[in-house]
């Protein structure tokens, strides 16, 4: 089978991918992005604390810092146009005792020497005054810093791209890429797609893209990181994300956040995996989450407040050659045209994705002009959470469409309006997992036990499909095996 | 805004029940707010049989249960919104409710909490392993195949044997799946005998206690399952891990009171029951605000939720009558043996009944109630299982003055 002919093919519907969608629909642009899972950020993108990190932490990578503080500074506007939960909260680097005293300090000089807006060193009573649950005898406050939600925010990207008439295709996993006559010919699995560019964003699977389309070969590395979710009973017991100060190989061990939608996220721990792509949970991390981060949050992180855990994946890429960890790779080169290689992609990829997406727009304006999109609009409306109005704004949604006067999730408060309009969402994702990032309906405390049965009979009704093709995130995810006799 | 005399959040057997025995007791304006379409709670998707035989001598279908109460309720002219969920419960008993005819507020002079319970979730166990499909809470699956004639899977493991994962087991062999075994961490079952007999022995489904689910498989939809053997503190005895080939996970683990909404009034909880601190006239430390059913404590069986339920009737009654009920000073205690009992605390002025569980089986055991270096009361019980809530009556007479009581049990 044949695919469209494209501009453009972007390699990946994760954050960067998202990202480099919106920014090159801002010009007259025939674009795809292939996807290989069923919904975007189900990699990376979706699995990580959600922080807008400042940059203080990103070390001696230029590019990295570099994208990491231009991204922050301009998030709020971010924020504001995508429709985007955000809290510019800060942050809280706590240290005890005099080694930690001194890692702090040397963080602190760094920072100052990258320009990390506002910091300071602060001792034990200004971290009481910042958050009274946090303890430290010293911090870095980072101002700057913030939180979001990682997959609301990839989402607000890819359905702001999808308006400005970007395509998204899923389950293409790509297989390999050929260069026929100027023009590049993507394969997955028994489609062909023709396009003049290729984007290569693929997040994990990156660095297996980057030979295909004849840009270097990079070993691939993971670290493992494991979180747990707490209840938002919790959630109003902290307002800042409370880190450790650095340890010896100069990353932060686990710390607890706050989520932009109230619940506390304990993690990540932090593992060497090597090449390998291991979302399992184990014990022996769980019951690290749990002693760890009772001294970081102490009374709150209590195993009665657990209501789910899952599983990161950081993936950084090392030189071949070497064997170092290598910056940010956005790559381009005279001998492969048409395409650029977004490679070495790890944290913070979520606060930089609009500065690299900016920065591959410049590579591709390198090698051709591009015409200004007029209809290009960069403001994307999210679907309206009965949740978060007032009983006046709540009044008001239930007058414009009675299905917000019928609560679907009862834990987060989620109506059937909220329900119908994302199974009806602009990327066509129909999965139980697509409808649960789009409105948060499963994600409370009963994990879906009183919403999952209306969710799953919306999706039957609403997309005409058969019991047996409702999926829960992935191909070959049934939820059911058919009917009862 | 409307302003009501009693209104009743949830329309299942505890909120049925209280609305029909309020009724009974001369209050005419009763409301019950249901979030379903229908009445009936949680019976609706117990289609088996087994309720009834205390409330009304015979056995009954949860919907043939929950229907007499209906038709009660129905006859008595009690006030019913279905399909509208309260959102909010203030201090002041201002009732929230989410409806399709818009955001609606009522003032009550009481309130009767009525929600039941929820499941314990993998989330909350933290099992270990990764997240594919084909993980269900027993009550989820019930009402998947029960309400909604969906079926979630042909060769199933059970974890827990928490009463619906018990009615789980003979549901789904009925309907043709094969069911590998009921997985039980404490060395004796957490259902009632009678479940176990008719749905695992019946069916020649096994039953392995101190056995734990210790990881789940599979990437996309579940495809075993790790299982060890538990020590008596629970935690895994190493070199006993077996792995069992499934396509789906059942979870009974346990259920928790559904008190959000009594958080948002200002009601205190017990860290035991999870559920509501109340007198003996079932009033929460909120005054006007009441409680019964699986919301204040998770019961055995559906026929003492009615009762407890019918009970409370009568101390909301004397609420809206006199504005207020006198104090209840004495606090009942427990020794180590027993998880919890309801009430936490009483007037010591009328007869009362206790509710309690005991922490692990016993045989013959002796209750006893002591006052002040007194024992004033005293039960014999051949035997004493946690699956089962035991009840006992302590008489207005019996109270020797306004001291503490303590509840001890020995074998």
């Amino acid at each position: 089978m044949t695919g469209k002919k494209y501009d453009v093919i972007i390699i990946g519907g994760g954050v960067v991918g998202s990202a480099v969608a919106r920014e090159l629909s801002r010009y007259r642009l025939c674009i795809c992005v292939l996807e290989k899972e069923l919904d975007v950020c189900n990699g990376v993108s979706g699995r990580n604390t959600g922080l807008l990190h400042s940059g203080i932490l990103s070390g001696e990578h230029s590019l990295r810092t570099e994208c990491c503080i231009e991204g922050n500074a301009e998030f709020d506007r971010v924020a504001r146009e995508l429709d985007v939960p955000f809290k510019r909260c800060g942050k809280l680097i706590v240290g005890f005792g005099e080694r930690e005293k001194r890692s702090l300090e040397e963080l602190f000089s760094h920072g100052k020497k990258c320009g990390i807006p506002g910091i300071r060193m602060i001792g034990h009573d200004e971290i009481r005054a910042i958050e009274p649950n946090a303890d430290g005898e010293w911090a870095i406050h980072v101002p700057t810093a913030g939180i979001l939600c990682p997959y609301t925010y990839t989402i607000a990207l890819a359905e702001n791209a999808a308006r400005n008439g970007v395509h998204y295709y899923f389950d293409q996993e790509v297989t390999a890429i050929d260069r026929r006559e100027e023009s590049y010919c993507v394969h997955t699995g028994n489609t062909e797609w023709h396009s003049r560019w290729v984007i290569n964003c693929a997040g994990v699977s990156a660095c297996r893209i980057s030979p295909m389309l004849g840009f270097g070969e990079y070993i691939p590395k993971r670290v493992k990181g494991e979180y747990e979710i707490l209840d938002k009973k919790v959630g109003r017991f902290l307002s800042v994300p409370i880190y450790p100060a650095p340890g010896e190989d100069g990353d932060c061990d686990l710390h607890i956040t706050p989520t932009v939608d109230g619940n506390v996220l304990v993690g990540p721990t932090l593992e060497e995996v090597g090449e390998e792509e291991d979302y399992r949970a184990t014990r022996e991390k769980i019951d690290l989450l749990a002693r760890q981060g009772a001294r970081l949050f102490p009374n709150h992180v209590k195993r009665e407040y657990f209501i789910r855990n899952y599983v990161g994946i950081f993936p950084y890429v090392a030189d071949p050659l070497t064997g170092e960890r290598v910056d940010f790779q956005i790559q381009s080169d005279k001998r492969i045209p048409h395409a650029v290689n977004v490679v070495g992609i790890s944290t913070p990829g979520l606060t930089s994705a609009l500065p690299i997406a900016r920065r591959v727009a410049e590579k591709v304006k390198e090698q051709e002009a591009l015409t200004v999109n007029e209809r290009f609009c960069p403001v994307r409306k999210g679907i309206v959470r009965f949740a978060d109005q007032d009983d006046e704004g709540k009044r008001r949604l239930i007058r414009q469409d009675p299905d917000y006067g019928e609560i679907c999730c009862r834990c987060e408060c989620v109506t059937m309006a909220e329900i119908r309009q994302a199974v009806h969402n602009i990327l066509g994702v129909s999965t139980v997992s697509g409808i649960k990032y789009r409105t948060r309906a499963t994600m409370g405390r009963c994990q879906g036990g009183y919403c999952e049965t209306r969710i799953t009979s919306m999706i039957e009704e609403e997309l005409k499909k058969e019991v047996t093709e409702v999926l829960w995130n992935q191909k070959n995810s049934q939820m059911f095996t058919g009917r009862v006799k | 805004m409307d302003v009501r005399d009693v209104v009743i959040v949830g329309g299942g057997p505890a909120g049925l029940a209280a609305a029909v025995a309020l009724k009974k007791l001369g209050i005419s304006d009763v409301l019950v707010i249901e979030r379903e379409k229908q009445l009936g709670g949680i019976l609706r998707q117990c289609i088996h049989d087994g309720f009834g035989l205390t409330r009304f001598g015979e056995t009954l279908s949860g919907p043939e249960y929950s229907q007499r109460f209906i038709d009660e309720a129905e006859a008595c002219q009690v006030d019913v919104a279905v399909n509208a969920t309260v959102i909010d419960i203030t201090p002041g008993k201002i009732v929230t409710i989410d409806t399709r005819d818009g955001l609606l507020q009522v003032k009550a002079k009481a309130v009767v909490l009525t929600m039941g319970c929820r499941e314990r979730t993998r989330g909350a166990l933290s099992i270990p392993g990764t997240r594919p499909a084909g993980v269900y809470n027993a009550g989820v699956a019930q009402s998947y195949i029960n309400l909604y004639n969906t079926m979630v899977g042909k060769n199933v493991v059970i974890m827990g044997s928490g009463d619906i994962g018990l009615i789980m087991a003979r549901r789904l062999t009925l309907e043709g799946a094969h069911v590998e075994g009921v997985f039980e961490i404490l060395p004796y079952p957490s259902g009632l005998p009678r479940n176990i007999e008719q749905c695992l022995n019946d069916y020649g489904i096994p039953l392995y206690l101190s056995h734990s689910v210790i990881e789940i498989r599979g990437e996309k939809r579940i495809q075993s399952v790790v299982v060890a053997q538990a020590d008596k503190n629970m935690q895994v005895i190493e070199g006993t891990e077996k792995e069992f080939p499934c396509d789906t996970l059942i979870l009974s683990v346990g259920l928790i009171p559904e008190n959000e909404l009594s958080l948002g009034a200002g009601v205190c909880l017990d860290e035991r029951t999870k559920g509501a601190v109340v007198d003996d006239s079932f009033q929460t430390s909120v005054p006007g605000i009441f409680a019964a059913g699986n919301v204040l404590h998770v019961h055995d069986l559906v026929d003492f939720v009615s009762l407890e339920a019918e009970a409370l009737a009568e101390g909301v009654h004397q609420y809206l009558r006199e504005g207020c009920l006198e104090e209840a000073g004495i606090r009942v205690k427990t020794d180590c043996h027993i998880g919890h009992v309801i009430p936490q605390k009483v007037s010591g002025n009328k007869e009362v009944q206790l509710s309690l569980r005991v922490r692990q089986p016993m045989k013959s055991c002796r209750f006893r109630i002591r006052q002040g270096g007194s024992i004033i009361r005293e039960f014999k019980v051949p035997k004493a299982i946690p699956a089962e809530m035991i009840q006992f009556r302590i008489k207005a007479e019996d109270f020797l003055s306004r001291e503490d009581i303590e509840v001890t049990v020995d074998e």
